[in-house]
């Protein structure tokens, strides 16, 4: 364990020595269901995905509060706002591609405009869903829910982290959407680590440049900032899982603290969590930033990893982007 | 006031309800009905001439069926809006909401003189209605095809905690041009709702033309039916037929009122003109409609179907 880590957040002991592989999405189904047993007013709605959305445990657990919906994600999102409105919590869940992408209208109405308690699980997103291509490769889901008022924005990093996201989401009475991934990723968390809606976690310390990442790429960037302490340099990392409300302190005190910044993000450039952090930065405490994120362009077909490298969405894309903010230090 | 009135159920071989209740009414409760309805009208006209734009004729054309809803079918009580067990209205071609803000005000759920601030900076009564801004709105709307979907879920909701309310969701015959009216039909359809009533604005109009023009909804009956509608066809301007459709009661399946109105109805110079969809009576105009109101009020609030 590298010495740099924060240890208030209890990281996994072998996260820098092959790590447990999960997927994110796991972490939600089993969170549901956690969320489920502690409130019965907490229903599931689906859209012909309950397996891949991994909403079957809650289907089996609760099937009277579990929906089908078929293919038909502009009907789920109204179908759960009147659910919320007559006291339930509902997670409507399909691909990120469709939920929030083909509905974003009754999200924005229905449910943003009418403050309806509705949860909002994109599945599947970002480029690692891979070999579906660009259709299915939610890279802007972030953008168009940012703007959207009274709706929070979670990116958790992690199985854990997405199983805790779950469960206190149900606990908050106001819309929140939440993305997570198809693939098996990293776990660089434990049941120990503390998690509130809001707060950016600052997992490593440093005080040459700040790394603020967002989902699979938190691990990335951690795994960025052992190779560069090797040469010296040293890397702050922040899991900003919250993208909205965001937490500005922290992002400040990283900008005041080490002067430069580099956002890392599965997402494109303009609307995600780059440009969130760029907004505070800007206003508050302005000094260098580069993005790891998706250049403007689509995606394409191919398996998770070739795509994440090829796009440089990794620990190798997050080291140069330091190297090249350092420079302009 | 309020008679009570006479049921009739007719049984099968088994004592099982067959489906049909009919309620009979009196003549007094029809012309205290008859009286609301242009009452809202008048309110309509009033509004929309003060707020300087919004919708007209739709409005106008819904005003029996709102009367009949708020004043006779449906369990509610301004007093305590947020009443449990109440039965509840969404209103999915929500651009018409100068009918149910009116609605609204007549029954008591908020002081009738709010009415005039209609679409004005700061007002309870936006443009399209929102949902917490004024008591009695069970959704917000505007963007079409939305209320059907929310409805639908509050109709599923009554079902998981098996409540006896009823869902009432108004939508426009215009607005059906939108797929996400038939996903949520599908999803009602599917799921049997039988505390669920759509009533189709059958207007035969939208912002392009006749429906049957710009995009035909016809065999609209046919369907609706096929969808596992019990579909009623009535006359959207006679409140005695819409009571004795809303109160027919269906067992196990959703129904539909396939609602004839006439956009425009009760003002003679708008009726079935295109042109008043979108736009609101000048002062002049507000007048002349006002005027045209208080005669048949006068005739005794009968509002006849002589233009059908």
């Amino acid at each position: 364990m590298s010495k740099s880590l924060n240890k208030k957040f209890h990281l996994a002991e072998n996260i820098f020595d092959s790590p447990d592989q999960v997927p994110a999405r796991n972490g939600y189904g089993e969170g549901v269901v956690e969320a489920g047993k502690a409130d019965d007013n907490v229903v599931v709605l689906c859209c012909d995905l309950t397996e891949s959305t991994r909403n079957a445990d809650f289907k089996e657990a609760f099937p009277n509060r579990f929906i089908e919906i078929g293919i038909a994600e502009q009907n789920m999102a109204g179908i759960g706002a009147g659910l919320a409105f007559a006291g339930k919590v509902p997670f409507i869940s399909s691909y990120a591609t469709f939920n929030p992408g083909r509905n974003w209208d009754q999200i924005r109405v229905s449910i943003c405009y009418s403050m309806a308690n509705v949860k909002i699980m994109g599945a599947h997103a970002g480029i690692s869903v891979g070999p579906d291509g660009a259709t299915h490769q939610a890279m802007e889901d972030i953008a168009i829910t940012r703007c959207l008022p009274n709706l929070t924005v979670i990116v958790p990093t992690d199985y854990w982290e997405t199983k805790k996201a779950a469960i206190a989401i149900a606990k908050i009475d106001s819309p929140v959407y939440m993305r997570f991934g198809r693939e098996k990723i990293p776990v660089i968390t434990t049941e120990k680590t503390p998690f509130q809606i809001g707060r950016a976690d600052t997992f490593r310390n440093g005080k040459d440049v700040t790394v603020v990442a967002c989902g699979s790429l938190v691990y990335e960037a951690l795994v960025a900032a052992e190779k560069l302490s090797k040469s010296g340099i040293d890397v702050r990392v922040i899991n900003c899982h919250t993208i909205k409300p965001i937490d500005e302190k922290t992002i400040i005190k990283a900008a005041n603290e080490t002067g430069a910044i580099v956002t890392a993000e599965e997402h494109q450039v303009h609307g995600g969590l780059g440009n969130a952090v760029a907004e505070v930065v800007a206003k508050n405490s302005p000094v260098p930033m580069e993005y790891v994120a998706m250049m403007d362009r689509f995606g394409e077909s191919g398996e998770p990893n070739e795509l994440m490298q090829k796009f440089g969405l990794d620990s190798k894309g997050i080291v140069s982007a330091i190297e090249k903010v350092l420079k302009r230090k | 006031m309020w008679n009570s009135n006479t049921v009739l159920i007719i049984l099968k071989k088994d004592n099982q309800p067959e489906g049909t209740i009919i309620l009979a009414v009196t003549d007094t409760q029809i012309e205290y009905l008859e009286d609301m309805a242009t009452h809202i009208r008048e309110d309509v006209i009033i509004m929309l001439e003060k707020a300087g734009s919004g919708h007209s004729a739709g409005s106008l054309g819904t005003a029996d069926i709102f009367s009949t809803l708020y004043f006779h079918i449906m369990k509610h009580d301004p007093k305590n809006p947020d009443w449990e067990d109440r039965d509840k209205f969404v209103l999915s071609n929500a651009h018409i909401c100068p009918v149910l803000y009116a609605t609204l005000a007549e029954a008591g759920y908020y002081p009738k003189k709010e009415i005039t601030t209609l679409r004005k900076l700061g007002s309870r009564l936006q443009g399209h209605p929102h949902r917490g801004a004024l008591p009695g709105l069970e959704a917000s709307g505007g963007p079409l095809a939305q209320g059907i979907s929310i409805a639908a879920g509050l109709a599923m909701s009554a079902r998981i905690d098996e409540k006896r309310n009823r869902i009432f969701c108004m939508v426009g015959d215009g607005e059906m041009n939108e797929g996400q009216i038939w996903e949520a039909l599908l999803f009602i359809g599917k799921n049997r709702l039988h505390n669920f009533t759509l009533i189709v604005d059958r207007n035969n109009i939208q912002i392009d033309g006749f429906t049957e023009d710009v995009m035909p909804l016809e065999p609209l009956k046919d369907k609706l039916t096929s969808f596992g509608f019990h579909v009623i066809e009535v006359d959207g301007h006679n409140i005695r037929t819409l009571i004795e459709a809303f109160d027919e009661t269906i067992f196990e399946k959703p129904k539909v009122l396939l609602a004839h109105t006439i956009p425009g109805k009760g003002v003679d110079f708008m009726e079935f003109k295109p042109e008043w969809h979108g736009k609101p009576p000048n002062k002049e105009e507000a007048e002349k409609a006002l005027s045209e109101l208080e005669q048949l009020r006068s005739l005794g609030g009968k509002i006849t179907c002589e233009h059908e």
